[in-house]
């Protein structure tokens, strides 16, 4: 049955990425509790305009959890306290009429401040460039069964291409490591025989990008999968621990 | 060098010389039992690893071993303090399955350092020191180990102490152990909560064999018993 709440927001407000930002605090009235976040946000939006104020910057396109975009940390977590859902999926009927609600942005040395709550997440693109791909010689399309691949490496494989690569794991990261997500990436290739061939060549050349670029040592406390929005098990990190250990080792 | 220059090359060193000490805490233990079944035998094992070449070469290593682990410790943790960048959440949320070591490995490697440093004051000194410089530092022979320990923990207050160093190394070893064998690579979907367990039951089994001792002497069985 549709409600309506009360909040208050505390939102984190940065004119531009060298100007020191501040928290604001905003009354919202009326948000319906079936409306998302962003709708939420939205409305917030609407009120600052007609109040003459500057809306809020944030990020975000898809609404729909696949774009990875909306980049929000929510009262003490990304993407806020409901479990493996994106910011965008996040409903107003997880917080209580009268609540205060805090927004961050991602806060992370490898993704600094834009405006308001939107980070540069460029640098996840960067380690992407560095390797994230397969070189593909085209040719006549090869027969579906021609290579076998075992249904337990089709499904991880599958589980860690789940990553949307929106940023939620080094955001809540105490050490501000990408491993989880470098590790999605490269797992996502390494378990299929086209990614296979060139697996050592990639989980170095994304490593050392991801450490050029300025993120932590990963310690391995888990808080990443525990935040991820889809779920990306931290036993893709051992696989590309394994991958680059190897890798460095056969040098 | 990989060693130094990538993140999992560090965490690497971080979780082999880990590991290794490790290993010396597991040897250490079983050593340390043997004062509860038999002093002479604690004696002899003690005269063994006095001022041996090979005892000193050992004690050389495991000092290599600790100290390359600390520097490692404090310099992943700085380049993590930088990483997170220079402004902080206002609200940090916990996480369920993020266990309170993981989060602080550097105060509990932090108590671990200060009592290491009492304890080698307590018996190193004494024993395999003395032996080596010929100077006369305790009140017994250097190899009557079993007299050292029944001296110490005649003190009620060092017993407690012990067993406070004891719980943090607990709580660190709960942790480093799973975390040495993620790092290294050795881990995956499967063996994953296998891993922690095994971790659980190697920290307690070792912690419980070192504790085994304070706590004989602090129930007074040192003395009768
Ligand atoms: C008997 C003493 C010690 C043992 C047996 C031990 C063992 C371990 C192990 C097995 C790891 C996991 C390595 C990895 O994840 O790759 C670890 C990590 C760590 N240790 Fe120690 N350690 C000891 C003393 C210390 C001391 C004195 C410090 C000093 C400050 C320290 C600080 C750390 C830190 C910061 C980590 C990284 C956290 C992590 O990777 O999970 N440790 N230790
Ligand atoms: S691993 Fe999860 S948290 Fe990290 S970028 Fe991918 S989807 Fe986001
Ligand atoms: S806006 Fe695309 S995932 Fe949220």
């Amino acid at each position: 049955m549709e409600k309506s709440i009360n909040v208050t927001l505390k939102v984190w407000r940065q004119a531009g990425p060298k100007v020191k930002g501040a928290f604001e605090t905003y009354k919202l009235n009326n948000v319906s509790t079936d409306s998302s976040f962003l709708e939420m946000m939205d409305q917030l939006n609407e009120q600052l305009i007609s109040e003459r104020k500057e809306p809020v910057v944030f990020d975000h396109d898809c609404r729909e959890g696949i774009c990875g975009m909306c980049s929000m940390f929510i009262n003490g977590h990304p993407h806020g306290p409901d479990g493996e859902i994106t910011t965008c999926q996040l409903h107003m009927r997880m917080f209580k009429d009268g609540e205060t609600i805090t927004v961050e942005p991602w806060r992370s040395a490898a993704f600094p401040v834009i405006k308001d709550l939107m980070v540069d997440r460029g640098a996840y693109d960067k380690i992407i460039q560095a390797g994230g791909y397969v070189n593909v010689n085209t040719g006549g399309v090869p027969d579906a069964n021609a290579i076998p691949i075992s249904k337990i490496d089709a499904d991880e494989a599958m589980d860690a291409a789940s990553c949307i690569g929106c940023g939620a794991c080094a955001a809540a990261c105490k050490n501000g490591s990408a491993m989880l997500f470098v590790a999605a990436k490269v797992s996502q290739l390494a378990l299929l025989p086209q990614g296979r061939v060139e697996g050592a060549a990639r989980a170095k050349a994304m490593v050392a990008k991801m450490d050029e670029l300025g993120f932590g040592n990963c310690t391995n406390t888990g808080a990443c999968e525990a935040e991820c929005p889809k779920n990306v098990s931290i036993s893709h990190i051992a696989r590309l621990n394994r991958e680059f250990i190897c890798a460095k080792l056969s040098d | 060098m990989w060693l130094i220059n990538s993140s999992i090359g560090r965490k690497l060193v971080m979780s082999i010389t880990g590991v290794f000490l490790v290993l010396f805490l597991l040897f250490h233990s079983i050593m340390n039992i043997v004062v509860i079944i038999s002093p002479e035998g604690y004696n002899a094992i003690c005269a063994t690893l006095g001022a041996n070449w090979y005892a000193i070469a050992g004690t050389s290593v495991l000092a290599a071993g600790f100290v390359i682990h600390i520097i490692y410790a404090f310099y992943l943790t700085y380049q993590n303090k930088v990483a997170r960048g220079a402004e902080a959440y206002a609200v940090a949320g916990t996480q369920e399955g993020v266990s309170w070591a993981s989060k602080n490995m550097v105060p509990l490697g932090g108590v671990i350092l200060g009592f290491l440093v009492l304890h080698m004051y307590n018996f190193w000194f004494k024993m395999q020191f003395a032996e080596l410089t010929g100077i006369h530092t305790g009140s017994f022979d250097p190899a009557n180990g079993a007299a050292f320990v029944t001296e110490l923990f005649s003190n009620k207050l060092y017993c407690a102490l012990y067993i406070v160093w004891l719980v943090a190394l607990w709580f660190h070893l709960t942790h480093g152990i799973w975390s040495a064998l993620q790092t290294t690579g050795l881990n995956n979907k499967v063996w994953l909560p296998r891993v922690k367990t095994i971790s659980n039951i190697i920290s307690t089994i070792v912690i419980l064999m070192f504790m085994a001792i304070p706590l004989y002497f602090l129930i007074g069985c040192g003395a009768s018993c």
